[in-house]
């Protein structure tokens, strides 16, 4: 069986950093990608980061893979990363079962295993909520930037958080049309910067209306919104008609956790933290020993945090198998300095009111 | 319906692969993924829901919610939304759950 002292599932933000720490801290290390590329969601980002210079703002998302990659070059010798594999089990003798191209099983066994799988986006339940043509923001956002190709003509938004906002402005840099944003909340959830680009484009953000029904044959021609009252139930006689051939759904996203669960994790629903996520020590380890957790797959942030919180899962799996980083005191307090400033701010109430709910002090700190 | 410009995004030129869905003779691009290039020629519904028979396209486009699945060159249960197009690729709706010839 193939062996590896650190086994990285998932080469987004959190598990490319992750490498790196561990790396840097003289860790063997696999790092394993479902899709051909490395760097998940952030090559279809083109927009540019907030936050602080620390997580690369002002740089596109989609420029942000190669810095990561770059960063692991040195480490080469160190770091084998493995493309178009999912790992599908991941069992209690810490055994990890890879599917590679989807045709070719084999198993690897590492020390220790840090899980970075991000998270998918959730659905809106209504009539027809089926049809072709109705998609996740993401993958419109998928589509247009990284293949080149328009989702349609005519788009209705639904949802007016970042990325609800960010990728309506992307359709139009793409030509194409969005005709409206909606979202049952009654204020718009994304930055104010998002919201006046799409305002100063004359495009309506209708807050307090959503969904009452998609209409088509075969695929989706119409789309009837209406009001919504503060229990987010419809309003009568409030409906208004859109032709679209195109709906973008983006109502938040949740932790892809199906790893976590099936290892044994002790998981805990945590609505602030977008879902079901693992009881974890404040050195991101589950209730699993040897199995650690980074990013989205342990609450949904943003990719800014995503980043720091793999490089912290990164030092702290390699210091369990006994690879301590010469600079770990200094790192770790850089870090968790990071994290703190990210989350600081009425924005991240809920995640530090989430992260109390699942973060136990380890008897280290 | 292929993004021309873009203000940020230079799409390359790259080569033309023709395939076939459904019988017909269609044409993508070296890069797309199967189900992008279904799309860009106008093809959103990709396969029937198992029970109720109703059209499905894609939904996360990364290969997550299986609502794309087709059959491909006689292989069942294809990711199409992240699977990459190749010259010759013969693609089909699958009917029920496919099988696993």
């Amino acid at each position: 069986m193939k062996e590896t002292e650190i086994a990285i599932v998932g080469g987004g933000p959190a598990g490319l950093c992750a490498a790196y720490t561990a790396a840097a801290s003289g860790a063997q290390v696999t790092l394993i990608e479902r899709n051909p590329l490395m760097g998940g969601q952030l090559n279809k980002q083109t927009h540019m980061f907030f936050g602080s210079e620390k997580q690369y703002a002002s740089t596109r998302g989609m420029d942000i893979t190669n810095i990561l990659l770059k960063q692991l070059e040195p480490y080469e010798g160190q770091v084998q990363m493995i493309n178009n594999t999912t790992v599908v089990g991941l069992y209690e003798d810490k055994v990890l079962s890879l599917l590679e191209n989807e045709e070719r099983y084999y198993k690897l066994k590492p020390k220790t295993t840090i899980v970075a799988t991000g998270a998918f986006e959730k659905f809106l339940a209504f009539p027809n909520n089926d049809l072709p043509g109705i998609y996740g923001a993401g993958a419109v956002q998928t589509l247009m930037n990284v293949y080149g190709v328009k989702p349609g003509n005519k788009v209705l938004m639904v949802g007016a958080g970042n990325i609800g906002l960010i990728v309506s402005y992307q359709l139009i840099q793409s030509g194409v049309e969005v005709v409206a944003i909606v979202d049952a909340a009654s204020k718009i959830g994304g930055y104010l910067v998002h919201a006046s680009k799409i305002r100063r484009l004359g495009i309506p953000i209708l807050t307090n209306h959503s969904v009452k029904e998609a209409q088509g044959e075969g695929v989706l021609e119409k789309v009837v919104i209406s009001e919504v009252d503060q229990s987010f139930k419809p309003i009568a006689g409030t409906e208004k008609e859109f032709e679209a051939d195109v709906m973008c759904i983006s109502v938040g996203l949740s932790p892809l956790n199906e790893l976590l669960s099936m290892a044994g994790c002790m998981m805990k629903y945590v609505p602030s933290l977008s879902g079901f996520v693992p009881i974890r020590s404040s050195e991101y380890e589950t209730s699993v020993k040897n199995l650690f957790v980074a990013g989205d797959s342990c609450g949904i942030e943003e990719a800014s945090s995503a980043m720091v919180e793999g490089h912290l899962a990164g030092l702290y799996a390699s210091a369990s198998i006994g690879k301590k980083h010469e600079q770990f005191v200094v790192l770790e307090k850089e870090y968790k300095k990071q994290l703190h400033d990210l989350r600081s701010g009425p924005e991240g109430e809920g995640i530090r009111r989430g992260l109390t709910a699942v973060e136990r002090r380890s008897h280290n700190d | 319906m292929r993004i021309n410009e873009h203000p940020i995004l230079n799409f390359k030129k790259t080569r033309a692969l023709s395939f076939k869905f459904e019988g017909l003779e269609m044409e993508g691009k070296q890069g797309d993924t199967i189900a992008s290039a279904l799309h860009a020629a106008g093809v959103k519904v990709l396969g029937k829901s198992l029970f109720k028979h109703r059209p499905r396209g894609f939904y996360c486009a990364i290969g997550n919610c299986s609502s794309c699945l087709m059959k491909v060159n006689g292989k069942s249960n294809v990711k199409t939304c992240v699977t990459l197009l190749e010259e010759g690729m013969s693609v089909e709706m699958q009917q029920d759950k496919g099988d696993l010839s």
